[in-house]
């Protein structure tokens, strides 16, 4: 099929919307009319970086990978790729190098262009890049089979090319023979080979000037005006070229370099000269160049006089070279002021925001039009970016930063204004939504981050903070009005806190939506619990990403009703399927249990009696310590961002988020520890202890007090051989005459946290009051995990030869397990009111237990230490009712109490 | 019988649910995968749905037919892992094109009768080309990120058996489908064009991408719009998404191609998104929905369905869409 220049399809169905140069690395780069000059990057180059050719031929490819990575943060918006060198076998070195580029997404988004003067490594190169590249170059200097054969190939790899002026006589060197080749070649590859003309891009040939020979003064005229002759009867093709060879003569004299290069450009580019590459490094701002430097310079670019060379030659001698400075890029404060309340909204910039708003509000008629205006245009840019992936968590709480602090300039004058005009309407968000973590619970990380969230979508938040009762939640509904609620928690006695708020809320008739977040809630807990028992719409949310979605469904008013009734669907069919589930697993009874328990060897058992017996304070303990025993990757997750420490750093997805997320943190933790804002303290003790009545564990704390661990009993159907664990049998029973021993402990690195995370709110800096929370939590269980290596190695001192590293801690490589109240092996809160009794927690270091049983101050740990070798962590799963009323009566409380506490895991009878 | 891109000018073209799924219903067994001929192979061969085509026919048939039954202009071949290096895991390289024909002829017999019964609704099979279990762009080992598992010029050889098998059992259409990395459909297209080359024929190519997770890309990386970019250097008939998602989360990635694309738009999405037992639950009426939301904003020309998808999912879609003009493929500006 022969086509005509004029529309050329793409496709065989319809002609194309546009005749674009567009190429594509994991991002589009699209060349339009009005886009400015695409920067090609050159320092990947071994002909144009000895540094790089160095790196290559010294086989170290990591570090040439950074000078990639250096080109693309530096500008560069495609990056040329040459391995042409005498001593480097090109192929390899292209295919390997391009191989690591393409594992590096900050590299890799901009598309790639496989430069070299040999058809096998040009291939090579084609054949491992998934985006859509540039060939540099192609040109008829081999005939025209040769050119055919080559581009049909190139189209066939899906790639655009540079065409070089050159033929089979020779490189064009003057205007007419620009022209020729460069219309012959257009003609061969859009009439013969059926190659797009946008993806056609021509190399004019640069060539210096100002050599002393007449020949060269017009190298530069030409090559624009060739440009602008190539632009306007080839259409849709594009120019590019090399522009440091147009001042090779001026080596050595980098400010006439530099101003060359600019005039050139500046010409070059209005002739139609779109792409190029240019070291923005060796660049002047055409404006910024000095008349007269500037007048010498273009005389000799535009052949201006006969002269010129000679009379730019001596002037170059009083121009003085100097390094030239980095700087911060400001130059975006040039732009208009939308534009730059929107760019600090969007990155996160707080340095000026009280400026731009200043200036907003004296052009808006009343101040509240600025947030309504200015300040949301620029959050509804945040809110696109973020629900599209574009833009992570972290990112968006410090465009909440910004907002609160502009919010709180304006404050004032709203108020003011508000005096003098009280019918002016207040400000309306998207909707009003309720936050509150629930009685008994006092962790709000998640529920934080959430609010701030739905903030930046314009929603308004009624944040009530911790523990808070029921009644009040539902009061302040009821008086704020809201659209939503939102509950949150952490620890299982939550969960029925919540099924008792939404029971309330149902004998209230309650009209509004339900949202369910936190670390204990699930969706099998929110079908099959919750939303039973509240006729309005009950969703269970756990990432603040999804928060958005589901909140913008649940009010968007015309589809609110079949996304409620979707809902109600998905949750009912969710729950028949899950109780269906339930009722396959067997159980057995507590005591076919307890005749499977774990049976340790204790005859070949040697125990090793702790150093110290008794309780131990730590007090005013150095936190500093603790640092390199934090476990990293949880962090990461309070704020949504997945994947394991460290590799979550180079992490595809969010890997430059967690990196600058990571160095926030590092900042932080250096303050904390410098201006010792947090303390640390502890209580551990060591007791003599013996396994009773199968479950149980007694203490002897001293002669006379005895306490005892009430400990539970897996009552899952098992295997033969595999036994019915409960923690007791860690431990040697009485009958047997060993006496074994049991440790406890508490940890806190909470004190001070409130505080301080209550000035960075006040100072409307919710990103650092979340950091805080998250570090504190951090500490905590480094605590935990620095106490324990302490209390094996020295206080109990069974293994006084481990030499573990962090990641082995982490990994729980050690002997003997800390397993703690409310975690899987002993899933009852209950046991806490015995550690605190026995270790007298409270009195000794201030940790106190609130009515849920959750520590407070929040970032607090506490648990067992069970030293046996053979101690491992295990999940206790369902319990059947049988044990609910024995451990009940053991523990001589009521049943209702007992099946109160234990309810997550007692076995559903349906 | 009318050209297929005419059709597609006309009306919303509705594209067959998931084979798989069908197939688990059977409950076949291992001796049912390996059937007379394959009863001494040394390797098991149970999971390997590709190979029912020879051992099952029938069953692979009675799915095709309830799918068109069902309303769906374009079944696909039972072919998804139909290439050599896909195979490999039961050791049957060898049995390749044999594979990929009859998969092609049952279904193109299957379609023929509908067309004759229906002739003015002509039935199409498309050539399911998979993505292989092998990438091209990524390395497996995260400690050597420079290496790879397979090189282009394997991936291209294979899928150019699996064309030319396809062709030859009577495909009408190609169908690389499950993208996740983009330069392994680089190379089945680079394979397709060769075949139309050398056979001097034109064959309708659609394109489909899977987009894995909320930040929009590729399993390889690519936004939607780069896929785009990335694959457009040759004629094709159609490009869009399947799998990964349900239909609600392809909306985004759909109107991005949709704005920025000359092609025909196709979307399969799963029964909605995997629960926490990792199946499908959306039911037809939901899926429908959703999909309405398709035609209504005018995106797609073809819709069909992905994982756990059923019959009655085709037949809710295809009464839905039934109603909605195609999305518009005249000149654009």
């Amino acid at each position: 099929m022969i086509l005509s220049t004029e529309h050329i399809p793409t496709t065989d169905n319809r002609q194309p919307l546009t005749r674009y140069l567009k190429l594509s690395g994991l991002e589009p780069l699209v060349i339009t009319p009005e886009s400015n000059f695409v920067n090609v990057g050159e320092r990947t180059n071994v002909a144009g970086s000895k540094k790089f050719l160095r790196l290559i031929k010294e086989d170290k490819f990591d570090e040439a990978l950074e000078i990639a990575r250096h080109q693309v943060e530096g500008g560069a918006q495609i990056i040329d790729v040459n391995m042409d060198d005498g001593l480097i076998d090109g192929k390899e070195a292209m295919v390997k190098f391009l191989n690591l580029i393409v594992a590096e997404p900050d590299i890799a988004r901009v598309p790639i262009m496989i430069d070299s003067s040999k058809w096998e490594i040009i291939e090579a190169g084609l054949q491992v890049v998934q985006g859509k590249c540039v060939v540099n170059s192609i040109s008829l200097k081999e005939g025209e089979q040769e050119f055919v054969r080559q581009a049909k190939l190139i189209k066939r790899y899906g790639a655009a090319v540079i065409v070089m002026a050159f033929d089979e006589v020779g490189q064009a060197d003057n205007l007419q023979r620009r022209i020729e080749i460069a219309e012959r070649s257009y003609r061969i590859l859009v009439d013969k080979v059926n190659f797009a003309p946008e993806d056609i891009i021509f190399d004019l040939n640069i060539f210096p000037v100002a050599t002393g020979m007449d020949e060269h003064k017009r190298n530069a005229l030409d090559f624009i005006e060739g440009t602008k002759w190539v632009r306007e009867n080839l259409p849709h093709c594009s120019v590019s070229g090399g522009v440091s060879n147009v001042s090779f003569s001026f080596r050595g004299n980098n400010p006439v370099r530099e101003a060359m290069h600019s005039v050139f450009l500046y010409h070059a580019i209005k002739a139609g000269m779109n792409m190029g590459i240019v070291n923005p490094a060796m660049l002047e701002v055409y404006d910024d160049i000095p008349a007269a430097l500037l007048e010498h310079v273009e005389d000799v670019i535009l052949n201006r006089k006969d002269d010129a060379t000679e009379r730019l030659l001596e002037f170059a001698e009083t121009v003085q070279g100097k390094a030239k400075e980095n700087k911060v890029d400001l130059s975006w404060r040039q732009e208009p002021l939308q534009d730059r309340i929107t760019r600090a909204l969007v990155k996160g910039i707080d340095q000026y925001i009280v400026e731009d708003v200043e200036e907003a509000r004296q052009k808006a008629s009343k101040p509240l039009e600025v947030i309504e205006g200015n300040l949301m245009t620029g959050m509804n840019v945040v809110g696109d970016l973020f629900g599209s992936g574009k833009m992570f968590l972290p990112q968006v709480v410090k465009s909440a930063r910004v907002m609160k602090k502009a919010v709180a300039y304006l404050e004032p004058y709203i108020e003011e204004e508000k005096l003098k005009n009280p019918v002016s309407e207040e400000a309306r968000g998207a909707g009003k939504i309720l936050m509150a973590t629930v009685k008994g619970d006092v962790h709000d990380i998640g529920k934080n981050i959430v609010s701030v969230v739905l903030a930046c979508n314009n929603y308004e938040i009624v944040d009530l903070g911790v523990m808070v009762p029921p009644e009040k939640i539902i009061q302040k509904a009821k008086e704020e009005q809201v659209d939503i609620i939102g509950l949150s928690g952490l620890i299982t006695p939550s969960l029925d806190e919540m099924v008792f708020l939404a029971k309330e809320m149902e004998r209230q008739e309650f009209k509004v939506p339900l949202l369910i977040g936190g670390a204990t809630t699930s969706k099998a807990h929110t079908a099959v619990k919750i939303a039973p028992v509240y006729t309005q719409s009950v969703v269970h949310v756990n990432d603040a990403s999804r928060a958005v979605t589901v909140v913008g469904d649940l009010l968007q008013k015309d589809t609110s009703e079949d996304y409620k009734k979707a809902i109600k669907l998905d949750y009912e069919g969710f729950r028949e399927k899950f109780l269906n589930r339930t009722k396959q697993k067997e159980y057995v009874s507590l005591q076919e249990a307890r005749k499977n328990k774990l049976l340790l060897n204790w005859d070949a058992f040697k125990n090793k009696e702790p150093k110290q017996i008794g309780i131990k304070v730590l007090e005013d303990f150095d936190l500093a310590v603790l640092k390199d025993f934090i476990d990293w990757t949880p962090f990461f997750r309070s704020w949504d961002l997945h994947g394991k420490y460290p590799d979550i750093l180079k992490d595809d997805v969010v890997g430059e988020q967690a990196t600058e997320l990571f160095e926030d943190a590092q900042k932080m933790l250096k303050q904390i520890l410098k201006e010792k804002w947090l303390s640390g303290k502890a209580v551990f003790g060591l007791f003599p202890a013996n396994q009773i009545n199968d479950d149980d564990i007694q203490v002897l704390n001293g002669e006379k007090e005895e306490f005892t661990f009430r400990t539970l009993r897996q009552q899952l159907k098992k295997r033969a051989g595999v036994p019915n664990i409960a923690l007791a049998d860690f431990i040697a029973p009485k009958e047997t005459g060993i006496q074994d021993y049991i440790g406890c402990f508490c940890v806190s690195a909470g004190f001070g946290t409130q505080e301080k995370a209550a000035e960075f709110e006040a100072a409307h800096d919710d990103y650092s009051a979340i950091m805080i929370k998250a570090l504190a939590d951090r500490l905590a269980e480094a605590f935990a995990e620095y106490l324990h290596k302490e209390v094996r190695a020295k206080h109990w001192g069974y293994a006084t030869d481990e030499t573990l590293s962090n990641d082995d801690l982490i990994a729980e490589k050690y002997k003997g397990i800390r397993p703690a109240p409310g975690y899987p092996a002993c899933p009852d809160h209950l046991e806490k009111l015995t550690i605190w009794k026995l270790l007298d927690v409270e009195e000794r270091i201030g940790v106190q237990l609130t009515e849920s049983l959750a520590m407070w101050p929040a970032a607090s740990v506490s648990g067992y230490y069970f030293g046996h070798p053979e101690a491992k962590y295990f999940g206790l799963g369902k319990i059947k009712e049988d044990q609910v009323a024995d451990f009940a009566s053991r523990k001589g409380i009521a049943l209702d109490e007992a099946s109160k506490w234990l309810a997550p895991n007692i076995v559903e009878v349906s | 019988m009318r050209n297929i891109k005419e059709i597609l000018k006309d009306r919303i073209l509705v594209l067959d649910g998931a084979m798989g799924t069908m197939l688990q219903q059977y409950k076949f067994t291992e001796e049912d995968f390996r059937g007379e001929r394959f009863k001494a192979w040394e390797h098991p061969l149970q999971g390997n749905n590709d190979l029912l085509s020879l051992t099952q026919p029938d069953a692979i048939a009675a799915v095709h037919r309830k799918y068109f039954e069902a309303g769906a202009d374009i079944v696909e071949t039972n072919t998804f892992s139909g290439t050599t290096i896909a195979m490999a895991d039961y050791h049957m390289e060898d049995l390749v094109y044999e594979l990929n024909y009859e998969s092609a002829r049952i279904a193109k017999e299957v379609a023929n009768d509908f067309t004759l019964r229906e002739p003015e609704k002509p039935r199409f099979v498309a050539g399911s080309i998979g993505p292989t279990n092998k990438t091209a762009s990524m390395s497996p080992d995260v400690n050597d990120p420079g290496f790879r598992a397979i090189s282009f010029d394997e991936l291209r050889i294979a899928y150019k058996q699996q064309v030319e098998a396809l062709l030859d059992g009577g495909a009408d259409i190609l169908l690389v489908e499950t993208i996740f990395d983009t330069l392994n459909a680089k190379a089945a297209l680079f394979a397709i064009e060769e075949v139309k080359d050398e056979r001097n024929i034109d064959i309708p190519i659609m394109i489909s991408g899977t987009i894995t997770d909320a930040s929009g890309r590729t399993l390889s990386g690519q936004t939607a719009e780069a896929f785009l970019i990335s694959i457009s250097h040759i004629p094709i008939m159609s490009v869009g998404f399947n799998c990964a998602l349900g239909a609600k989360q392809l909306v985004p990635h759909l109107e991005v191609v949709s704005a920025k694309s000359n092609h025909a738009i196709s979307a399969h999405p799963n029964a909605g998104l995997p629960n926490a037992f990792g199946e499908y639950d959306e039911t037809p009426e939901q899926m429908a929905t959703q999909i309405k939301e398709y035609v209504e904003k005018g995106l797609v020309n073809i819709v069909g369905g992905c994982c756990g998808t059923t019959p009655a999912h085709i037949k809710a879609i295809s009464d839905l869409v039934a109603r909605y003009a195609p999305r518009s493929l005249s000149v654009g500006s």
